[in-house]
């Protein structure tokens, strides 16, 4: 009986194991099949136009508001930490660098997929589940290039300028609380900050960081939208996925990269 | 094909998302200092150069004219070499000296030049020959602790109790 349990659950995992690998696979394949049928999207840039609208404007205030806070928080925070040591001088070295490196392409990348990303799984599920696509495939016309390929691309663009606008404003929010509201000196603010923001080391490894995280969320989206069972179950269950996965893939990713980044830092 | 209000949308959204990175670049960043006037290097050699980095400032009265360029030990001296990047509108004359000095009790480093009598000036690939190498606190505190032992051993003899 003990015997007979353990094993159920022991094939429980090695289908598990096999069903991911096979998902993994499946994936894969498909980000290929994106990329290789781009060509209709680039040749009509106003499907990826339409797109970025709907993922990267419509996605606008709520980075804009984000920043704005986590620039205010950090100013808040930093300030009562570096006080203690009477270094408030360095807060804006300390806003702009974490902002810069991480929190902004990190923070925006996790509201993008729960903003942006969910918005295209529930689309692109619902477009399957309700034979849009397979009516498209009737009609000749490809729906990896037509559907797919569009939203892939304008999440691709999007996310690298949301978290160039997050950092920004984060920034700025930082100066509101630090230089405005509390009264660090303006001159030291800027200038320390300037002194220790490297543009190479940590403003385009940011936004290298936000390329690769666009490509995660908008590859994890699409797919889990396209492979979504075409259920009104199955199209909830593919959104929950596209949060959860891409969310768990920008933490991942961004540790590796920073590991790689800024190892000798 | 006709423009949308989408279009322009899109268009905003994308001059804005390129302007806050060039803000990022020339605000936040160093992108503006990058297109740096033109340098000249000299070379320091110091017993320690502390916690001296590459990228610190190079300041004479405070003002910063230049920066560390880059740190090695040289096996033919055992000591510190150090290359600066001055720039090219401050000349200092040959009888510089340059000393590491920290910037508040335990700010970062940087390097101190003080400029001589001579006339003769600076040139590229020069050496600076008067230096001051950078103070170790731990020595400091050594010093001292040793010094106080010392001073107290000799009054316990001086006077018992």
């Amino acid at each position: 009986m003990m015997f007979g349990r353990n094993a159920l659950s022991l094939r429980g995992i090695g289908a598990h194991t096999i069903d991911a690998l096979w998902r993994l696979g499946y994936a894969t394949r498909f980000l290929g099949l994106t990329i290789t049928h781009s060509g209709t999207s680039l040749r009509r840039p106003r499907l990826i136009i339409r797109e970025i609208y709907y993922t990267g404007v419509l996605s606008l205030v709520i980075i804009l508001v984000s920043g704005l806070f986590v620039g205010m928080v950090l100013g808040f925070q930093g300030y009562h930490t570096l006080q203690t040591y009477g270094s408030e001088s360095a807060l804006g070295v300390l806003v702009a660098l974490s902002l810069v490196r991480e929190l902004g392409p990190v923070v925006s990348a996790l509201l993008f997929a729960s903003r942006a990303g969910s918005a295209v799984t529930a689309e692109v599920g619902l477009m399957k589940a309700t034979e849009q696509l397979a009516a498209m495939e009737m009609m000749a016309v490809d729906p990896i290039a037509r559907v797919m390929a569009p939203r892939f691309w304008a999440g691709v663009i999007s996310m690298p300028l949301l978290a160039a606008m997050f950092s920004a404003m984060g920034v700025f929010g930082g100066y509101l609380v630090g230089v405005v509201l509390i009264g660090v000196d303006q001159g030291t603010f800027w200038s320390q900050m300037q002194a220790a923001v490297d543009f190479r080391e940590d403003v385009l490894n940011g936004v290298i960081k936000s390329c690769v995280f666009g490509v995660a969320i908008s590859w994890i989206a699409v797919f889990e939208g396209y492979d979504a069972p075409p259920t009104a179950e199955g199209v909830s269950g593919a959104t929950t996925r596209t949060v959860v996965t891409s969310s768990l893939a920008v933490l991942g990713l961004d540790f590796i990269m920073t590991a790689f980044m800024f190892q000798g830092v | 094909m006709q423009r949308g209000t989408l279009d322009l949308w899109v268009g905003i959204f994308v001059m804005a998302g390129l302007g806050a990175l060039v803000i990022l670049a020339l605000k936040v960043g160093n992108l503006g200092s990058f297109s740096a006037p033109e340098t000249y290097t000299v070379y320091a050699e110091f017993e320690n150069v502390g916690g001296l980095k590459a990228r610190s400032p190079v300041r004479s009265a405070g003002v910063v004219v230049g920066r560390v360029n880059g740190i090695e030990f040289d096996t033919q001296t055992y000591k510190a070499r150090v290359r600066l990047d001055l720039e090219m509108r401050y000349p200092f004359s040959k009888d510089t000296s340059a000393s590491i000095l920290t910037a508040g009790l335990l700010g970062e480093q940087y390097v101190g030049l003080e400029t001589g009598a001579e006339t003769e000036m600076l040139k590229n690939q020069d050496k600076i020959m008067l230096t001051q190498s950078a103070v170790v606190l731990e020595k400091l505190i050594g010093q001292f602790i040793y010094g106080k032992a010392g001073e107290s051993g000799g009054s316990a003899e001086a006077t018992p109790k």
